[in-house]
């Protein structure tokens, strides 16, 4: 096996006194289709972010104009972000998002812990029934219970309230689904300890083992939060009133005032509302790309 | 499953007792606000969603009646639903290949970079976390005839404008490449996990096997050890893709002349804005199956993979 390895490390420099300007000439050629395709997938990727960006700081008429241009002669930023602001409360859906999302997953890891903790570690009544439960719920999207829960809501007059957003998601299997897993890992002698010092069960979950489990509650809180920051199917059943509208659906009333007649400034919205996530994600990349895929289900 | 009852308490049996107790009782105190919840926002609604499926329930109307499976047999009849579906599968069949192949090809590229990893990595990356939305309505602007960067590049090259949105032929392969402009960057982190648990000296001793190019250790290695995570992404992929819905309520409508009309919008339409509560209830089911048929193969393949 050391022999094997140690010729491994050695062709290379061997292959390159044989023929080096052969060799170098293979690299160079290799290096130059993998950047070209890695580069032409860029571009498309980038497409709509540059294209958002530069119109938004267009002036109409060059928006309009047949030759188009890539950068702008005359600077209108102001006007389209100034219009985009004063047109419809863009402000307000961020802050809606904000309220909607962190309300979302407050309650999820509050409900999601100890359900998991109790799948985890304790012996209880109706332990395997539950846990086959939450493996059922993990094949249901909220396109499913959609109907009935919009009916309740209706009944109880409870449309266009975030609480209608925010009740559906409540309760994620898939968080109590994903802490199981990490709980399980947990050691029992460190419970046991506790118990032992005269722990409540209560205070061993959020003192003791909650702590440990921050890589899952974190990953969690990212893939939460970006999913309900851009989610438009359930509030666009629940919400009418423009003053509730998240994210998503705020772009969408505008979109629909705007139709063909201000891509300044639909544009310049779509910045704005854009903006917080993408911040965020280059910023703490490596959470969020983890966060993300750890979780494969979207 | 090694849980505190079982683990060496054999001396104190009036301890072992009570603690037993007291996890009989926390176990069911923890468990249970999400076992209401659970009630509440998945079984009695899918309940609920059964019975509805079987009436013709509309919302604002007193009476409604038992149909039996009417509901299912007018969704098979009814023209507009099979489009629909015929259009969801479409959808899906153009989004699958491209977000997995070209998912692939990136992860495969980038695998071996190491100072242009992180960067390549954040640029395709940056779909999945924007707001799809928004996005959608500067995607609309750029496929716009006149205005639009993309027509005016066709039409400089000297080609005639392509009416991306407005030919009922090209909408469906247009809002395909969005939907792969969403996922590849997801796909592409996905295989490079799978890429960097497949050890390093395998591509070594093949390199000295007379695997020289990057083609053959691609067929030879890295294709077949890439195989679970391969499954898991088509799958996710798949159901991803069968839930279309935003790029289609923002720049199409289903439109022009329906065809771009996909399953879940037809749901919205008929529930949401034609308030034909049953009707909407079957086409949910049917909805349902199908997610079913690829949850349980994810499920399978879930099981193998769960600590990734």
């Amino acid at each position: 096996m050391q022999n094997v390895e140690a010729t491994a490390l050695l062709q290379p420099p061997v292959a390159k006194r044989v023929t080096p300007a052969g060799a170098l000439v293979r690299r160079a050629l290799s290096l130059l289709v993998v950047h070209g395709i890695l580069i032409a997938g860029a571009i498309f990727i980038l497409l709509p972010f540059v294209w958002m960006l530069i119109t938004s700081i267009k002036s109409p008429a060059e928006i309009f104009a047949v030759d188009f241009s890539l950068w702008p002669k005359h600077f209108s930023g102001a006007e389209n972000y100034g219009r985009a602001l004063s047109k419809v409360p863009l402000l307000r859906f961020a802050l809606n998002g904000l309220i909607v999302c962190a309300g979302i997953l407050i309650v999820q890891v509050l409900v999601a812990v100890p359900c998991a903790y109790a799948l985890a570690k304790l012996r209880f009544p109706g332990r395997t029934a539950l846990l086959a439960l939450v493996l059922m719920g993990l094949c249901i999207p909220i396109q499913v219970p959609a109907l009935p829960l919009y009916m309740g809501l209706a009944e109880l007059g409870l449309l266009n309230t975030y609480f209608a957003i925010m009740m559906p998601f409540f309760l994620s299997v898939f968080a109590i689904f994903l802490f199981r897993q990490f709980f399980k890992s947990y050691p029992d002698e460190i419970i046991h300890a506790a118990r032992l010092d005269g722990m409540s069960e209560f205070e061993i979950v959020w003192l003791i083992v909650v702590p440990s489990a921050w890589p899952a509650i974190a990953a969690f809180a990212v893939f939460s939060i970006v999913a309900h920051w851009n989610d438009l199917y359930w509030p666009l059943i629940v919400i009418s009133d423009t003053n509730l509208a998240t994210p998503p659906l705020g772009m969408m009333f505008f979109a629909d005032a705007e139709t063909g007649s201000n891509y300044g400034a639909l544009t310049a919205a779509a910045t704005v509302l854009t903006a917080p996530l993408v911040i965020a994600f280059l910023i703490a990349r490596r959470r969020f790309i983890d966060g993300i895929t750890m979780t494969g289900i979207k | 499953m090694t849980t505190a009852a079982t683990l060496p308490y054999v001396g104190q049996p009036v301890r072992r007792d009570r603690q037993r107790m007291i996890e009989r009782i926390a176990g069911i105190g923890f468990a249970m606000p999400a076992f209401v919840l659970l009630l509440l926002t998945n079984v009695v609604p899918l309940l609920v969603l059964l019975y509805l499926s079987f009436t013709d329930f509309k919302l604002g109307e007193l009476n409604s009646h038992f149909l039996g499976l009417d509901n299912f047999r007018k969704a098979l009849a009814d023209p507009v639903f099979r489009r629909s579906l015929y259009n969801t599968f479409i959808y899906v069949a153009i989004v699958l290949p491209g977000a997995v192949g070209l998912g692939l090809l990136i992860a495969v590229l980038l695998h071996r970079r190491k100072r242009t990893r992180s960067f390549y990595e954040v640029i395709y990356f940056l779909p999945v976390t924007s707001t799809l939305i928004a996005m959608a309505t500067v995607w609309q602007f750029i496929l716009h005839p006149r205005l639009g960067p993309v027509n005016g590049v066709l039409r400089a090259m000297g080609f005639n404008a392509i009416p991306f949105l407005s030919e009922p032929s090209y909408v469906l392969p247009t809002l395909a490449a969005i939907g792969i402009w969403q996922l590849v960057g997801f796909n592409m982190v996905l295989f490079l996990a799978g890429l960097s648990a497949i050890p390093r000296d395998l591509y070594e001793a093949a390199e000295i096997d007379g695997c020289r190019s990057g083609i053959d250790r691609f067929i030879t290695i890295t294709w077949p050890l890439l195989g679970p995570t391969t499954m898991f992404v088509i799958v996710t992929t798949s159901i991803t893709a069968f839930k279309v819905f935003d790029t289609v309520a923002v720049m199409t409508r289903g439109g022009p002349m329906g065809s771009s009309e996909v399953l879940l919008y037809a749901i919205y339409l008929e529930g949401y804005q034609y308030f034909h509560m049953g009707y909407a209830a079957a086409l949910t089911l049917i909805f349902l199956a199908f997610v079913l048929l690829f949850s349980i193969l994810q499920t399978f393949v879930l099981e193998r993979r769960v600590h990734y």
